[in-house]
């Protein structure tokens, strides 16, 4: 087949990009060829625009055992043990076809998880919907959920944590972002490096089909008519399968029969065979009439691109051949050798022993191009929004308002789809601060939290970059846990527009910032670009996953109060930033203006401080103080429990909504047994953390002197209806 | 007293049963589906999980696999035999206990802790709780609206072979706290010999007060009692 110009451009491949092709090949690709190539330079697989900046993360530290490039981070959380995890966005699939595309997100990450030796024990996930009232978001929010669900339910791993929000910004183009974590014992960690020649190449797991090729983006007319049937472009997940897969893989990994081992999961074989080889600069040889099929007559291009799911590519060591497939063959999936490694430095493809595609691994991996795109910085904006010159209104009408949006409504209608407690070491649910889970067997735990803020990073990307990296390790100190190191989905619209460049680029150096203050590396991650539809753009939208470690699990902390005649406390100082607060955007609509400022050194007193509380068994109950401000933070910690608080009129600010409802930074609140006062105040005196004594729980009702006084219950039940109304 | 654990592919609550019955000093065995033969055992437990994806019906493959027969001759010769979640639900396919778990009422999955009360503590399962007694037990399941026919719910009623029902805090029986729309809110029937139950809340979940709670103790140590 002649590969025509309009060809290359279907395939997303640029002009100078397929010179480059014929010069790396010194001839022209063939249809196979190009199709490889497609899938190893397009920007998911090659980060070709976000390199160069991903490039300036910290990512070493004493607690990292393997940093990004791997299929997932590794972390010692001491012992023998290690934590294994990682992030990854599944936006478009989702949008076109919302369960499946959510449950392959979720399919994805698990493999990513277990290839490397890790029993996953848990599953978060981010997900951004558009306004409630665009026309699709209802069926959309219903099938991603059910689709999330669906498999993490059936593969029987908890989804104990995330997030659930909607902004318009994503009515076109919705975000998926799955994250997985997984237990593994830190002599026992696989890697993809392959190593050896003549290695047998095995294909374990379902059958190779036509879905997934080349994504959405691929549609040419030849291929059309070749193609006996059109399946739709997202995959379809199978999570009994990879119940099968994991657990054969998990038992196959026990002796010492692999020497390597990928996940087909975007470019399904294409990339993993590349990968493997690229990494141990070795060749690979394939003999894809070997492939298992689903359907009939597959092409050598077919099987190559197929993103089916549920398919592992391993290297064995000689001789394990037959004790692998015993394993496999008890697991009911199909184990067959179909390649092998070679001292080539190719990739050879053949089908019935004829050639059918030859091209040099570097020419697919460090060949790969990396663009320098044009970026630009955001100029802030000078905005100051005086309460002054808007309409009054009451704090408790102001209070409901938030309570009762769609934002900040209580998300059990999501989260009660998802089985949070199999494996019975969930300690703490999702709808806390961080989840918490237990490793298994032993005293310990690891806290988890995913998040986002959109909003922040919109209006300053460089604050909002390192904002949500502080929320994230402020979510994990106020469950009692040391944070260790994060996962990052970096999800931005067109990079080649460079707007989008800048914000992508300032928001990368504010992680890399607060990661470097905090010590907390990045460890894995994932990048999606062209997130938009239309020429719109979608808010940048980098979500950042933490884990932390609780050396001795003993009872889990969360944010409900526990008694009554407490003492309550806020860590931090209140300025009370209003503009970016939920204050103004659910009451007026405000956009404008900065987020709040960070500061890191406060940030990291505070949260090391309160962290010392928690581990003297100080500290009832924690929460840290995000959107909404302190008032909706007090009030989430009456929820789920019968205890109320009764709050001081403020002294020092005299803007009661700026106090109440300002979203200043590096702020918990924290409830004291009133005995422990004096010890918890010298403490904090001692470590220089500025604090205030703002009132003291009590039964039932939520009270502000003077302002305020309202029945928790009547709360609880106004955050508690607007999903179930939706 | 020796347990075993059946599993099947795509079980996913068989290491979580087997720690439970470790824990309270079983001595527990788990049973491949490709088994023909059972080691001999005093209770045997069918999981919860996704037997066989659930693709079909959820349990339908899974009361047709080789080991189930055997479950059915043990079952038939006096053996205890304990179903939990899909457990229920394949022992409802075998047609040791009669009855269906139907789509859930809301058509989703559900997962969370909710309250049932003991309506018969006289059985080897539930003779350590108390008659009436309020449970607080975790639920996680798609199919768990139980159905039957009027003959046969008449029959569960009249020989008293409910052993749980969905109420609230207070132990009321009402539609509201009815989770899945299951028939008089039941969550749990015996067989009429009383040697085999099938309940759809995990008590496996609730057996450890730094994950949950001790609620689900009681009907272990029943069993050893």
């Amino acid at each position: 087949m002649k590969i025509t110009d309009q060809l290359v451009e279907k395939h997303g491949l640029k002009k100078d990009e397929f010179e480059n092709i014929k010069k790396l090949l010194g001839r022209e690709p063939n249809l196979l060829e190009l199709g490889i190539f497609s899938a190893m330079w397009n920007e998911h697989c090659s980060y070709k625009s976000s390199r160069l900046h991903l490039k300036k993360l910290p990512i070493a530290g004493e607690q990292v055992i393997q940093g990004p490039g791997e299929n997932a981070g590794v972390i010692d959380i001491g012992d023998d043990d290690a934590i294994v995890f990682k992030i990854e966005s599944h936006n478009h699939p989702s949008y076109i076809e919302p369960y499946q595309g959510a449950a392959t997100g979720v399919g994805g990450i698990l493999r990513d998880v277990f290839t490397m030796g890790a029993r996953p024990i848990a599953l978060l996930n981010s997900i951004h919907f558009g306004a409630p009232d665009h026309p699709k978001t209802k069926s959309l929010l219903n099938g991603v959920v059910s689709g999330i669900g669906g498999y993490g339910n059936c593969i029987g791993i908890p989804t104990v944590g995330g997030e659930t929000k909607f902004n318009e910004t994503y009515n076109e183009n919705i975000l998926v972002n799955a994250m997985a974590v997984g237990h593994a014992k830190k002599n026992k960690i696989f890697y993809s490096k392959a190593k050896g020649l003549n290695k047998s190449v095995v294909y374990v797991g379902s059958k190779t089909g036509r879905d997934g090729i080349h994504g959405a983006s691929m549609a040419s007319a030849e291929f059309d008519e070749e193609s006996e049937e059109k399946k739709p472009t997202v995959q379809v997940g199978d999570p009994f399968t990879e119940k099968l897969l994991m657990e054969a893989c998990l038992e196959l990994m026990k002796d010492n029969s692999i020497i390597s081992i990928q996940d087909m999961g975007a470019a399904g074989l294409t990339s993993s065979s590349v990968e493997m080889a690229s990494k141990g600069s070795l060749g690979i040889e394939l003999d894809l009439e070997k492939v298992p099929c689903r359907e009939e007559n597959m092409t050598p291009y077919e099987m190559m691109l197929s993103e089916s799911q549920e398919r592992m590519l391993i290297i064995l060591e000689d001789g394990k051949e037959n004790s692998a497939k015993k394993i496999f063959d008890k697991w009911d999936l199909d184990f067959v050798i179909i390649g092998k490694t070679t001292n080539t430095n190719k990739l050879i493809l053949k089908f019935n022993n004829k050639i059918e595609g030859e091209i040099p691994i570097e020419a697919l991996a460090s060949k790969a191009p990396v663009y320098d795109r044009k970026w630009i910085k955001k100029k802030p904006s000078k905005i100051k929004v005086d309460l002054k010159n808007l309409k009054k209104i009451k704090i408790e009408d102001a209070l409901i308002k938030i309570l009762s949006s769609p934002n900040h409504s209580n998300k059990s209608w999501v989260t009660n789809q998802y089985d949070q407690m199999v494996m019975c070491d969930t300690a703490q649910k999702s709808g806390s601060d961080a989840a918490i889970i237990r490793i298994h067997n032993k005293d310990k735990a690891i806290a988890v939290s995913v998040d986002s803020s959109a909003n922040y990073c919109k209006s300053s990307p460089l604050t909002g970059g390192k904002q949500i990296v502080c929320e994230n390790w402020r979510n994990l100190i106020a469950v009692g846990a040391k944070p260790l190191a994060i996962t990052n989905c970096l999800n931005f619209g067109n990079p080649e527009n460079k707007e989008i460049m800048g914000e992508f680029a300032e928001c990368i150096n504010g992680i890399k910032e607060a990661c470097e203050f905090l010590n907390y590396p990045v460890v894995s991650g994932n990048v999606s670009f062209y997130n938009g539809t239309n020429n719109k753009n979608i808010y940048p939208t980098p979500v950042i996953g933490g884990v932390g470690l609780i050396q001795k699990l003993t009872k889990p902390i969360n944010h409900y109060f526990k008694k009554e005649n407490s003492s309550i406390i806020v860590i931090g100082k209140t300025i009370g930033h209003i503009e970016q607060s939920c204050f103004l955007k659910e009451n007026y609509s405000i956009n404008e203006g900065l987020p709040p400022e960070i500061n890191l050194l406060n940030e990291k007193n505070n949260g090391e401080s309160l962290l010392k509380l928690i581990e003297k068994n100080l500290v009832l109950s924690s929460h840290d103080i995000s959107n909404g401000g302190l008032i909706t933070a007090l009030c989430e910690m009456t929820f789920s429990s019968n205890f109320g608080a009764k709050i001081y009129k403020p002294k020092k600010l005299t803007n009661m909504f700026k106090y109440f409802f300002g979203e200043d930074q590096g702020r918990y609140i924290i409830e004291i047994e009133a005995e422990n006062l004096p010890k918890v105040e010298k403490i904090l005196k001692d470590d220089k953390i500025y604090y205030e004594n703002i009132g003291f729980t009590q039964k039932e009702k939520f009270e502000i002197e003077g302002e305020l006084n309202i029945l928790t219950k009547d709360l609880f039940k106004i955050n508690n209806e607007w999903y179930n109304k939706y | 007293m020796r347990s075993s654990v059946i599993v099947f592919p795509g079980s996913n609550c068989d290491r979580d049963i087997a720690v439970a019955l470790e824990k309270m000093q079983f001595k527990n065995q788990m049973v491949w589906h490709k088994e023909t033969k059972l080691p001999k055992s005093d209770l045997i437990v069918i999981p919860g999980g996704f037997s066989y994806g659930d693709y079909l019906r959820s349990g339908a493959i899974a009361g047709k696999s080789l080991i189930i027969n055997e479950v059915k001759n043990a079952a038939n010769s006096g053996c205890l035999i304990l179903g939990i979640c899909n457990g229920f639900q394949i022992l409802t396919e075998t047609g040791l206990l009669r009855g269906t778990l139907l789509r859930n009422k809301n058509l989703k999955f559900i997962n969370k802790d909710v309250y049932v009360k003991v309506t018969n503590n006289n059985s080897k399962f539930t003779n350590k709780y108390k008659k009436d007694q309020i449970l607080n037990l975790n639920i996680a399941h798609n199919e768990g609206n139980y159905f039957t026919d009027q003959k046969h719910l008449d029959e569960l009623k009249n020989n008293n072979l409910i052993a749980f029902r969905y109420c609230d805090e207070k132990g009321s029986i009402n539609d509201f706290y009815n989770p899945n729309g299951s028939l008089e809110n039941i969550a749990g029937i015996f067989n009429s010999k009383k040697n085999i139950l099938g309940m759809m809340p995990h008590p496996e979940r609730m057996v450890d007060e730094i994950i949950s709670n001790k609620d689900g103790v009681n009907l272990f140590s029943s069993l050893l009692n």
